[in-house]
């Protein structure tokens, strides 16, 4: 059950892009076309699944024995760097297709702020799923972190989905582009107001 | 670039760059840790002073486990009796967790609230900081009226459009209440329930003596 | 470039906010408030300016494939520097902040700028541009928490003129987006005449 109300919160109610606006830039970057979108999506859940299964693991097995969590921030990037140059090389070695579709905007995720939002919000904020606040467990992390990243890849192939269709239309020439973009963002951030109280 | 790229001078400037920064970190984290604690320290503090009445010296820190829910408390004295106990508690609230400091002084009566921490949507549930919400548990007695908000049967006011928060607040010093029975019961458990009333009734006398002597 | 011009391009020409679009993230999360958004602005200075010169510094000796780790690495450094500080000194602003005090590492505007211009600009340049790019982000952070702030709670500074609620929306993430959007094209109208 309080998986369940994890995935829900996460996908909906908290949605990682809309309601706590990380994420942005390959939001605004990267959802021209629908077929980006979804690779940029999938390459996001991957690597923000295995970064906080890592940090996690790192937070409480590494930096809380030794009493240094203050290095908390500048471990955690540099692992999430070192994480996405490996899947990179092991993408390449082993799946071509995979790392055709993926390859390109994996460089791009290590200064996506999600990534690291995530992996830090996991040892750092108490959550409230099913009774009292606590600090989440490793099974718990990795689902929360999964479950974040479907949220993201879902507002992310909606606004492609969306800014698609914008494409086709006259927009007013100061519009034209990001502007008309955040605007229809905000559209959808309202459609996914509507889901909070759900959890 | 003056350096080149091969893997000796690659690995060098990383291992300096880390070795470097890690070092700077620690002076720094050294430099601020006092700062840090006292701040964390003050903080608390200042939440305590604003729950309880007048006391002296400093809050006695404490845990205490209620329904298996670990809870910190503080004991303030005046005059060698504890005049009041401020309890950490908190509920769900509606974006996560309402982290309160509830005062409540030795004739078990709430003396003050205040919100430690909140992440409640700006603009609704975020007005439970606000006196005109947080204000009506001033002086709350909870032998005679009832700690849930009105629409669930209690005396509480809640926010407009803002109930599920109007809950974990009313919640939350309903939680407090319970550690609060469990710290008197505890700690006086050698004199006997009654004779924790007995002490009130003294520090009642106590606090009013203290006055006196202010007012001379 | 004279040292001036440094300064100054951050605020118009090159403003990260409103003309190059960068550093999203904390822009539309922090500026509930306008005072928020102006915390948020001059911690991103603080970093900006410190690993601008840092960066500018050290660049000669870094070699060229390693750089970008080296840089984050760096970012990193005085990004916790920062959390330390605030924690210490300013810990109310530090929690209303929360996660985008550490997510300023990730923010575009402190990397790119180390890769567009600290790494090959001396010092003292660096520095200008640092303090002139982020002056331009405060600038901009502090107008939208301010626009924000009027119309989602009728309030300027924390400075309340009229009594009861604003336009709620305008404070919650939909007013985020709107009140971006809308101030980038008043910028792209105001900008554009002036170039004419």
């Amino acid at each position: 059950m309080e998986y369940i109300l994890i995935i829900i919160s996460a996908i909906f109610v908290n949605n990682i892009l809309l309601a706590q606006f990380m994420g942005i830039c390959p939001f605004l970057g990267v959802s021209n076309k629908l077929s980006t979108a979804v690779g940029m999506s999938g390459a996001v859940c991957f690597v923000i699944t295995l970064a906080t299964l890592v940090t996690y693991l790192f937070q409480y097995y590494v930096l809380v024995p030794l009493g240094i969590e203050f290095m908390q921030t500048i471990a955690f990037i540099l692992i999430i760097a070192a994480l996405v140059q490996m899947v990179e090389i092991v993408l390449k070695k082993v799946s071509p297709a995979l790392y055709q579709a993926l390859g390109i905007f994996l460089p791009l995720i290590t200064t996506n702020c999600a990534v690291l939002g995530v992996a830090l919000m996991v040892v750092t904020k108490e959550f409230t799923y099913g009774g009292e606040p606590h600090m989440l467990n490793l099974g718990e992390s990795v689902v929360f972190a999964f479950a974040t990243s479907l949220g993201f890849g879902l507002a992310m192939i909606l606004f492609a989905g969306l800014r698609e269709q914008i494409a086709l239309n006259k927009v007013p020439k100061a519009f034209k582009g990001i502007p008309i973009a955040l605007v229809t963002a905000s559209i959808l951030a309202m459609a996914f107001m509507g889901f909070s109280g759900l959890v | 670039m003056a350096v080149q790229s091969s893997f000796k001078n690659m690995t060098l400037c990383l291992f300096a760059v880390c070795i470097v920064s890690s070092a700077l970190l620690a002076g720094v984290y050294a430099i601020t840790k006092e700062p840090i604690d006292a701040a964390n320290h003050a903080k608390t503090n200042n939440a305590i002073a604003q729950v309880v009445p007048e006391f002296e010296g400093d809050p006695v820190a404490d845990t205490i486990e209620v329904a298996g829910v670990k809870y910190p408390y503080y004991t303030v004295s005046k005059a060698g009796r504890p005049v009041g106990y401020a309890i950490t508690s908190s509920s769900v609230g509606y974006g996560g967790p309402v982290t309160l400091m509830v005062g409540i002084t030795a004739d078990r009566v709430i003396y003050n609230t205040t919100v430690i921490s909140q992440s409640e949507t700006p603009g609704l549930g975020a007005k439970c900081v606000e006196p005109e919400f947080a204000g009506q548990f001033k002086n709350f007695d909870p032998a005679t009226k009832k700690l849930t908000v009105k629409k669930d049967g209690g005396d509480i006011d809640a926010i407009t459009a803002s109930t599920i928060t109007s809950r974990a607040y009313a919640n939350a010093v309903a939680a407090a209440v319970a550690v609060y029975d469990a710290v008197v019961s505890g700690t006086d458990a050698a004199e006997a329930v009654t004779g924790a009333t007995a002490a009130a009734d003294c520090e009642d006398g106590a606090e009013d003596s203290g006055n006196i002597q202010e007012i001379k | 470039m004279g040292k001036i011009q440094l300064i100054t391009k951050g605020f118009v020409k090159e403003n990260p906010t409103f003309s190059l679009l960068l550093g999203m993230c904390p822009t539309l999360a922090t500026t509930t408030s306008a005072i928020n958004g102006m915390s948020m602005g001059l911690a991103t200075v603080f970093v900006l300016v410190l690993s601008n010169m840092a960066i500018s510094a050290t660049a000669p000796y870094i070699p060229d494939k390693v750089r970008i780790p080296a840089y984050i690495v760096i970012i990193a450094a005085f990004v916790t520097i920062l959390q330390l500080v605030m924690q210490a000194f300013t810990p109310d602003i530090y929690e209303t902040l929360g996660l985008f005090i550490p997510l300023i590492v990730v923010n575009c505007i402190v990397l790119g700028r180390a890769e567009a211009f600290a790494n090959k600009n001396s010092v003292v340049d660096s520095a200008c541009d640092g303090i002139g790019i982020g002056i331009g982000f405060t600038f901009a952070l502090t107008l939208l928490g301010l626009v924000r702030e009027i119309l989602g709670s009728g309030s300027a500074f924390g400075y309340k003129f009229i009594a009861g609620d604003g336009i709620l929306v305008f404070v919650l993430a939909p007013g985020a987006f709107m009140a971006l959007a809308y101030l980038i094209v008043l910028f792209k109208k105001v900008t554009a005449k002036k170039g004419e």
